[in-house]
């Protein structure tokens, strides 16, 4: 298998991280779910840096986002399949 | 360079040669240090570490006019680390006696050697002469001590992480918890802490305790932490102190997604054992141990040394390069952008993991691989720096 471009830690998951430098919108991408193996397609909508987070899914502004199988905070502006999940649109819930 | 992670490669013999020390505890390094008791004495003490080859001083900001818990913090830290099995003997300076005769006496209880000095009615030129001499009797005496064959149950390995982002909780991390999933079973001593950085993940932390007494007296620390320290202090939302600007450049956004990823150090199957205040000896025995710390890494490798762990395990993403005067610091990161632009800094590059080369079970031996070969007396990159980052934790201002 060739190296993923992103990888997600848990199927409950709806944002993966990017594991590559200088990932191009536009870009097919090989995602891999570590807990499970399974893998998924995705094109990347945004130029997004290494370590960051891509969504999986329609995010909507209000949403919960889910990470390893956990609530790390909701989103405060909507963001498309394989877009740029960062500071921008996506906040803890606690402050 | 960091050793590359490689699949395929894992060590059997889990033995290693160290100093087995007067009380029984076991050294990786054979220090002779220069232990300040104040912020006054730093300068006796680097006088006579430069004049005495092979010995080292431990310069540090305070120890005037402090009180209570804090006082009581700054004493457990100062005989700790003279007390830790890294160290073989240990010259104390004080601007006066009755203090550093205190250091000197915790210190001794180890059984190894130790002498004090105070410089009042003495001056620092002549402390500097006798400790001098001092100094050259235990670092030739230190210099004739043998190693013998040690068990890795003979180790204490603590962890912290720094300069996180996500590739800590997808590889470094994980690569520290798998170890500890197989060492913590063979009889060493783990620890981890950071309180503040468990913030969002504290049910995680609260659960993997060995049982609801344990666990309860885990969230009164975090809890008071909170009502102590954040609700006390706090001018708006910490959401720009946490996570740091160096953890949102890496990817992590919410303080939540950051605690996730610290907790991976822990590994699946370990709980921990007992909660240590700041600097304190573990007593219950082999297994895994919380300790409240702050997270500012450099503070909470010095608790840890103090608390007796002969090696700290340290996975950082963006690159951090602390290191501890006393205890060799392992770094460990798979950010591959880190490892191309500072390498020089880390010592197990676990890289592979992110591009599906490198299994954690294999990260993990990798990462024990290098605790063995540090005991055997590898120095790592942060000590080959000269990292020897020594910061004591003040818990309040001095009266």
């Amino acid at each position: 298998m060739s190296a993923p471009h992103f990888l997600v830690h848990s199927p409950k998951d709806n944002v993966g991280v990017v594991v590559i430098e200088g990932l191009k919108a536009g870009t097919s991408m090989l995602g891999v779910i570590t807990e499970t193996d399974d893998t998924m397609k995705l094109k990347a909508k945004q130029d997004i840096p290494i370590g960051h987070k891509v969504a999986l899914k329609p995010l909507k502004k209000g949403d919960t986002i889910v990470k390893y199988g956990e609530d790390i905070g909701k989103m405060v502006a909507d963001a498309g399949v394989g877009e740029h999940v960062h500071t921008q649109n996506l906040k803890t819930k606690r402050w | 360079m960091a050793t590359k992670a490689r699949n395929g490669k894992s060590r059997r013999n889990l033995s290693f040669m160290g100093w087995r020390r007067e009380n029984g505890r076991v050294g990786v390094r054979n220090h002779v240090i220069l232990l300040p008791l104040d912020d006054l004495s730093n300068a006796a003490c680097e006088a006579v570490a430069n004049n005495i080859k092979g010995t080292m001083a431990l310069p540090h900001a305070y120890g005037r006019l402090q009180f209570g818990a804090d006082l009581d913090l700054h004493f457990r830290t100062l005989i700790g680390t003279g007390s830790n099995p890294n160290v073989a003997a240990v010259i104390v300076i004080g601007i006066e006696d009755g203090w550093t005769d205190r250091v000197v006496k915790g210190i001794a209880k180890t059984g190894k050697p130790v002498v004090g000095f105070g410089i009042e009615g003495h001056g620092d030129i002549a402390i500097i002469a006798k400790a001098s001499y001092k100094a050259k009797e235990f670092v030739q005496w230190a210099s004739e001590r043998e190693r013998e064959e040690c068990g890795v149950d003979d180790l204490w390995v603590s962890t912290k992480c720094g300069e996180s982002d996500t590739t800590t909780g997808l590889s470094s991390c994980p690569t520290v918890g798998n170890m500890y999933d197989k060492l913590i079973p063979k009889g060493i001593y783990g620890c981890f802490g950071e309180t503040s950085e468990i913030t969002g993940a504290e049910h995680i932390a609260k659960s993997r305790a060995v049982n609801a007494r344990i666990g309860e007296k885990w969230m009164k620390v975090f809890q008071a932490y909170q009502d102590e320290v954040i609700e006390a202090h706090k001018v708006d939302d910490l959401s720009d102190s946490q996570p740091t600007k160096g953890n949102i450049a890496g990817g992590l956004t919410t303080i939540e997604e950051k605690a996730l990823g610290n907790l991976e150090k822990i590994g699946r199957k370990c709980k921990y054992i007992e909660v240590l205040e700041p600097a304190e000896a573990p007593k219950a025995g082999p297994g895994l141990y919380y300790m409240d710390t702050s997270s500012a890494a450099a503070e909470c490798v010095t608790l840890m040394a103090a608390a007796g762990y002969a090696i700290h395990t340290f996975p950082t993403g963006q690159g951090n390069i602390i290191g501890n005067p006393i205890v060799p610091v392992i770094k460990i990161s798979g950010n591959p952008k880190t490892i191309r632009t500072m390498g020089e800094h880390i010592d197990v590059d676990v890289s592979g993991v992110l591009r599906r080369e490198l299994t954690l079970d294999t990260a993990g031996d990798a990462l024990i691989d290098m605790i063995i070969r540090t005991a055997n007396g590898r120095l790592t990159a942060a000590e080959a720096l000269g990292h020897r980052e020594f910061v004591m934790t003040k818990l309040y201002r001095s009266a």
